[in-house]
């Protein structure tokens, strides 16, 4: 409805945000800094004033990847979302905080109104504007994953960014696919004789759309926004689908401080638990290594959701997820240095 | 141009003088052979610039045909039965977000009992979606009214589903009045989008509305279907200065002057149901015939001219609600409100079945003893057989 449409002021050259990471051996102080973290132009697409939590990982990944593929593109950028948090807390009426055209659809569709959306641009000549589908890991990889195996398979004209929460945060944490073994949610209590989310179960999507032989698949995790800026401006650089999973705790659902985001975001990638890889037609291209590995421990031990695991007669779930994440670094080779693994 | 084609064909043919840009789908009978054609005139270079996309499903084609629409582009689909309600929560998408996107319904039943022939279940299941309804009567006017339906739609900011009979038009052989192309250009101008995504000017569009405003933007889409109630008749008269065929419309009345007994059906039905009426106006009997051509907007005010002076309507439809009977004829008792006219529910051609000249015979027979709703050609001997044995179950439970 007309009603829906919102209008924008133009975009105003004011940094108001400035994201570095938790290695703060900040951009601030160097005098190359390449990235759009601390540049003027930089869009804002996400502009202040939405209703997210505090400290959500998922506002902080999407203003970053959008202002960066913003910037790729000069600007021709349009934007389907898919229903959940950052749809919510972005777009009540009257109020938008989108400084780009941004559509919300469905909640398990976005994959689908993004190819419909790209075919429309090519027909009408207008192949510069580019597009990018966006949506939590339910949209994405649960109620979504038809669509987006049929964008994969067609090889649309479409970036899929899914930002990685591991639960159904806007319906109040509800297990995903992309819960990990133990973690307490909604509909995986701590209770019984192994509380919290089963093990052995759900799906690996970026190996899912590496196996549709897409052009470009990555992982990123907003500990590290300029790993996730390249990887963006690198995906805007290609034609055809390609798929970005960022990993963005989310204080509310994981209970996990405010302040904190960053620094558990950087827990999971030091532990190995978020292998950060590139792929190109299904094959492996790139793979961060983690530079100070750490233990699945410290982790665990900032986040409710898993505060049963410490309890006693709990210790084969500390233990099995520590297998996991020790999985990942052989299979992904992350260690710069092997022998640090053995420290733990 | 005369020409001797299927049903389906014709539409295709149809659809692709009206240049649309988009067309995504997914086959499902009896509108297979609609999606088949335009997907031949596509990679044939007969329809240009269009984007022809084969989806992974219903859901997924109506969703890009959202996509499609809200970044300006001419859109299409088609579908039919279970593709209707797979495809069912972007249907209603589509309309909440005003894209005049236009659909084929090759109608047909909606299962189980798993069923791929006629009724109007399909259309009915998303009665309440937002969208404007047509119902067309033979394959000539499934060709006018999908020419009509671009107009319509693009005009209103509202999606338009055309309703054809499956298999009883979709696969009918027979001729057709195929437009030239330079007829259709004159009748249809490009389409241009009352908004769309344009990086020179960011929209947001599909905002979460609050129950401050949802009832408002509910009673816009209403203003507009009522908008669409002035706009289908005026838009038929530029169709027909054109063409120079009546095809579409509101309602058609088939029999000039007032009659006791006036028959009101959607659809290809009025096909045989012309023919006894026909009969019995030659053996003396005051009966008449008026179709419902466009559904939603229910066109109250047409009907009530059509049927004036009526004793009775009998609502002769191929759609049905358990637990409450005819669907059709609770739009009709309702638009026929304190006019003192009575209104009969007649159901028939469930799942295909045929609606015989015999079927509409004795419709027209138990006019002066019919309470309740009927329901034609009812096999009583099995339903009986079969409510015996569930009720020597059941009854237990109970
Ligand atoms: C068809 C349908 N089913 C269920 C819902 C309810 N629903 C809305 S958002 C959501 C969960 C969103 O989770 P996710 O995609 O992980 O995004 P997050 O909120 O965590 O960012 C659910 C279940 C819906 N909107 N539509
Ligand atoms: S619940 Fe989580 S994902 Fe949702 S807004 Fe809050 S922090 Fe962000």
């Amino acid at each position: 409805m007309q009603s829906q449409i919102l209008h924008f002021p133009a975009k105003e050259a004011v940094i108001k945000h400035q994201q570095t990471g938790d290695l703060t051996i900040s951009n601030r102080l160097s005098d190359v800094d390449d990235s759009l973290q601390g540049k003027p132009e930089r869009a804002n697409s996400l502009d202040s004033g939405h209703r997210a939590c505090q400290g959500c990982g998922e506002a902080l990944g999407a203003r970053h990847a959008i202002d960066t593929a913003l910037d790729a593109t000069d600007g021709e950028l349009v934007v389907v979302n898919a229903t959940g948090c950052l749809e919510v807390f972005s777009t009540p009426y009257p109020e938008s905080a989108w400084r780009t055209p941004w559509l919300h659809s469905l909640f398990g569709n976005a994959a689908a109104v993004a190819s419909g959306i790209a075919q429309s641009m090519k027909v009408q000549g207008k192949e510069n504007v580019r597009v990018i589908a966006q949506g939590g890991d339910g949209g994405t990889t649960d109620i979504g994953m038809g669509c987006l195996s049929g964008m994969f398979e067609r090889n649309e004209d479409v970036l899929y960014i899914c930002y990685n929460n591991e639960a159904y945060m806007n319906t109040g944490v509800q297990r995903s696919s992309q819960t990990p073994g133990a973690a307490r949610t909604a509909t995986t209590m701590p209770v019984g004789e192994h509380p919290g989310n089963s093990f052995g179960v759900g799906k690996s999507v970026p190996k899912i759309a590496m196996a549709h032989g897409i052009p470009y698949v990555a992982t990123a995790n907003i500990c590290n926004p300029r790993d996730l800026e390249a990887k963006v401006r690198k995906a805007m650089s290609i034609r055809g689908a390609r798929y970005i999973e960022v990993f963005v705790p989310c204080p509310l659902g994981w209970g996990t401080a405010s302040c904190d985001t960053i620094k558990v975001a950087r827990q999971a990638h030091n532990c190995g638990l978020t292998p950060l890889y590139e792929a190109e037609y299904g094959e492996i291209t790139a793979v961060s290594k983690i530079a100070r590995p750490e233990p699945v421990k410290a982790y665990l031990k900032s986040q409710r959701r898993f505060a049963h695991v410490f309890k006693k007669g709990n210790e084969h779930q500390l233990e099995a997820i520590q297998a996991i994440a020790d999985a990942n670094i052989r299979a992904f080779d992350l260690l710069e240095n092997p022998a640090q693994g053995e420290r733990f | 141009m005369l020409k001797q084609m299927d049903g389906s064909y014709a539409v295709g043919e149809a659809v692709a003088l009206c240049r649309p840009q988009v067309v995504s789908c997914y086959p499902i009978t009896p509108q297979t052979h609609i999606v088949e054609s335009l997907g031949k005139l596509v990679k044939s270079g007969e329809l240009a610039d269009c984007s022809f996309m084969n989806m992974e499903s219903e859901f997924g084609a109506m969703s890009a045909c959202i996509g499609s629409s809200a970044a300006g582009s001419r859109t299409y689909t088609a579908t039919s039965s279970q593709g209707m309600l797979f495809m069912a929560e972007a249907v209603y998408n589509a309309s909440g977000m005003g894209l005049p996107i236009v659909m084929t319904v090759g109608n047909r039943a909606v299962g189980s009992p798993l069923n791929i022939w006629n009724d109007h279940s399909d259309a009915m299941s998303v009665r309440d979606a937002g969208w404007i309804q047509l119902f067309v009567e033979n394959n000539q006017q499934s060709i006018d009214v999908h020419i009509q339906a671009f107009r319509l739609a693009e005009s209103l900011g509202l999606p338009v589903m055309v309703n054809m009979d499956g298999f009883i038009l979709t696969h009918a052989y027979v001729r057709v009045d195929m437009p030239e192309q330079e007829q259709v250009d004159r009748f249809l101008p490009p389409f241009q989008p009352f908004q769309k995504l344009d990086p020179q000017d960011p929209v947001t569009m599909g905002a979460l509305v609050g129950p401050e405003a949802f009832t408002e933007v509910r009673m816009l889409a209403h203003k507009r279907m009522e908008r669409a109630l002035d706009v289908i008749p005026a838009q038929m008269e530029a169709f027909a200065n054109i063409f120079g065929r009546d095809s579409g419309g509101l309602v058609k009345k088939h029999y000039e002057g007032e009659a006791d007994t006036v028959l009101v059906t959607m659809g290809s039905v009025i096909g045989t149901a012309k023919e006894v009426v026909n009969e019995l106006r030659d053996q003396g009997e005051s009966v008449s015939a008026v179709t419902l051509r466009t559904y939603r907007p229910f066109p109250t005010e047409a009907l009530r001219e059509a049927v004036n002076g009526a004793k009775r309507v009998v609502v002769l439809e191929k759609s049905f609600t358990p637990g409450m009977g005819g669907i059709v004829y609770q739009d009709v008792v309702a638009a026929l409100a304190g006019t003192g006219i009575e209104v009969q529910s007649v159901i028939a051609g469930l799942g295909g079945r045929p609606v015989t000249r015999e079927s509409i015979r004795t419709l027209f027979a138990g006019c002066d003893k019919r309470t309740g709703f009927e329901v034609l050609d009812l096999d009583h001997a099995t339903l009986d057989r079969e409510i015996t044995r569930e009720s020597a179950v059941l009854d237990r439970i109970i």
